[in-house]
């Protein structure tokens, strides 16, 4: 039997003998010919107990040689049929390197949409989301623990670690602050107006500014800046002090990571938070005014109207959040960042987290706060 | 007392994958001890769990006769004292300047002065070959200066035990064996029993004076000895190849073992 390729060149002839079958090889062998189909060789080869690959007539070869070899040396192996060949030195070289180490069993995956169904497992999901929720609330025990020993004066909290973390979470991140407070103000300004206007009431365009800044947009505008500027910022720093194996040896020193590099970190943000959220209110009223300014409202009547809006419960509401919302961030940078693989590719995966985690934390935190605010009449 | 290292039948996995399993293995007072095998058999792997930033699946790890893996949390902190451990890259803390570094172990566990402090650190750097870098951060200086001053930091507080993971990865040839002569220097100076994990020939040769094979297929412990014992006389032809040739046994490694 031959087997004959359509545009010639290699050629596979087979030929059977009281030894055993005999596969002689001509023509060039190379990737740019169509080659034979390796089926009908392999087929011939189960009816054979032993089997001699001969390459005598080949002219040219590249791996498409050595892959034929491979395969009928694979099902060879298979059925239990002694291979042996003659090829060109170079091919032969290349076939012993191929089949010195067996192949590993290949992994099946089961891609049936049972096997699929069956591990989407919404108890096992409830079960990592559990454990989940109890290492945070662990995390959060080390914290305050660190934070009192912090506070007793025995943990090892560097000052010059905490100033330089504060230097970048506040008065670094001032520009991006102002813009976005200065515009949430004037789409606050917008928003109100559009609507007020219509029952002749644009002047508590003031009013609505003001303690929508104040009690909600300030603060959450702000962390949400912040969760993204620093949360993934922390993310990432402790992400390649992990790969770096710098955390490994700052545990092996017996230092506590959570003193030494949470701590500082987490304080950092939280001390920062309500000064940039007052900053961010200033300014958010500012945004509001010059929407008032358009709608023929003075400076002076806005400031007036703002003034008697201006209450202080309000303020500490949003002074409250600021401070859990930086906590928030805090933790959810710090947490993603130690938890990160020990490769460049995991300390990608812990930013993103960082970020992700911290604006779901924002989004609860707060709508719990209000929940709370509104049950106490505040 | 000083009875040295004992790892009793340790197995390590990731998950269920096994990465080596039923590990026993003594190292002696005094011991400049090598774990060595090809890439991926679990060497780093063993050297983590040793130091207990990993858990093994199974087994001990007793440090002068006392339970490494069963110690409390300030137990484990005393035990730690005695150590003193060099990572891959070095591993020393890139917002912190040498001294800096250097200072963290004294201040911790130290009632010294800020200038007995700067002395020591002085010394230590000086040991090294790096005196005068004190305030140099680890990104302006070379790979082999980081692994000088991480050899340094780990020496701060005259260790009874040295861990080395790759001392001469990344080094070349001339470095890895200053490096070397350095740790061998060191070792013998304080007096300290050093594990290293390696598998550059040249450093097995030059200063261990007992190593262990891991093997990637069994996922076992092979064969322990010196390694000119090992070479010449293991009755596993893997590891007379391995100590023979290095690198060029990978691919044929399954093939001949016996």
């Amino acid at each position: 039997m031959t087997v004959h390729p359509a545009s010639s060149n290699p050629a596979a002839h087979v030929e059977q003998t009281n030894a055993g079958l005999t596969i002689t090889l001509a023509g060039d062998w190379i990737r740019a010919n169509t080659l034979p189909d390796f089926g009908p060789l392999i087929a011939a080869m189960q009816r054979a107990n032993a089997v001699h690959l001969c390459g005598e007539g080949i002219n040219a070869w590249d791996s498409s040689l050595v892959n034929l070899a491979l395969q009928l040396h694979r099902e060879g192996q298979r059925q239990g049929i002694a291979l042996t060949t003659e090829l060109p030195p170079g091919a032969e070289k290349l076939l012993a390197l191929a089949t010195s180490v067996p192949p590993i069993a290949t992994k099946t995956v089961d891609t049936s949409l049972a096997a699929r169904l069956a591990a989407i497992n919404p108890l096992g999901w409830a079960e990592r989301v559990g454990r989940d929720v109890a290492s945070l609330f662990e995390f959060i025990g080390a914290l305050l623990s660190a934070l009192a020993s912090g506070i007793a004066g025995r943990a090892r909290v560097r000052l010059t670690d905490l100033l330089q973390m504060a230097y970048q979470t506040g008065p670094n991140a001032l520009p991006i602050i102002s813009l976005s407070s200065f515009l949430v103000g004037l789409i606050l300004g917008y928003l109100g107006a559009v609507q007020l206007q219509q029952f002749g009431a644009g002047l508590y365009v003031a009013n609505l500014v003001t303690v929508g800044v104040l009690r909600e947009m300030g603060a959450l505008m702000t962390a949400v800046i912040i969760a993204g500027r620093t949360g993934a910022a922390y993310a990432a720093q402790l992400g390649t002090m992990r790969v770096n194996e710098e955390i490994d040896a700052i545990e092996i020193l017996g230092v506590s990571t959570m003193e030494f590099l949470v701590l500082p970190r987490v304080l950092a943000v939280v001390i920062m938070m309500p000064l940039l959220t007052l900053y961010a209110d200033v300014l958010g009223i500012l945004g509001g005014g010059i929407v008032a300014s358009g709608l023929g409202i003075s400076p002076l009547q806005y400031w007036t109207q703002a003034q008697s809006s201006l209450g202080l419960d309000h303020l500490l509401v949003g002074l409250f959040k600021s401070v859990l919302f930086g906590a928030l961030i805090g933790i959810a940078g710090c947490r993603a960042g130690l938890n990160a693989g020990r490769d460049s590719a995991g300390v990608g995966r812990a930013t993103t987290e960082a970020v992700v985690v911290a604006l779901i934390y924002l989004i609860v935190a707060d709508a719990a706060v209000n929940i709370l605010c509104q049950l106490l009449e505040i | 007392m000083r009875t040295g290292i004992a790892v009793k039948d340790l197995t390590l996995a990731y998950g269920d994958r096994i990465i080596q399993q039923d590990l026993t293995f003594n190292v002696e007072p005094g011991d400049i001890f090598v774990i060595m095998g090809g890439s991926g058999c679990g060497k780093s792997t063993l050297l983590r769990n040793m130091l207990g930033l990993e858990t093994p699946t199974q087994g001990d790890v007793q440090y002068d006769g006392e339970s490494f893996l069963r110690a409390s949390a300030p137990e484990r902190r005393l035990m730690r004292l005695n150590w003193g451990v060099t990572f891959q890259q070095g591993a020393l803390i890139s917002a912190m300047t040498l001294a800096e570094n250097l200072s963290l172990p004294l201040e911790l566990y130290t009632s010294l002065s800020a200038q007995e402090r700067k002395e020591l650190i002085d010394l230590k750097l000086s040991l090294v070959g790096l005196g005068g870098y004190e305030s140099y951060y680890p990104s302006e200086i070379s790979g082999g200066m980081r692994k000088r001053a991480a050899l340094a930091r780990a020496i701060m507080l005259d260790p009874r035990y040295l861990f080395f993971d790759e001392p001469s990865a990344g080094l070349d040839p001339l470095s890895s064996r200053r490096l070397d002569a350095l740790i061998r220097s060191l070792a013998e100076s304080l007096g300290a029993t050093v594990v290293m994990v390696t598998h550059e020939l040249d450093s097995i040769f030059s200063i261990a004076t007992r190593a262990i094979y891991l093997d990637n297929q069994t996922r076992t412990l092979l064969d322990a000895g010196t390694p000119s014992e090992l070479r010449d006389n293991s009755e596993h032809a893997v590891i007379r190849e391995f100590l023979n040739r290095g690198g060029e046994r990978s691919l044929t490694s399954n093939k001949e073992a016996p």
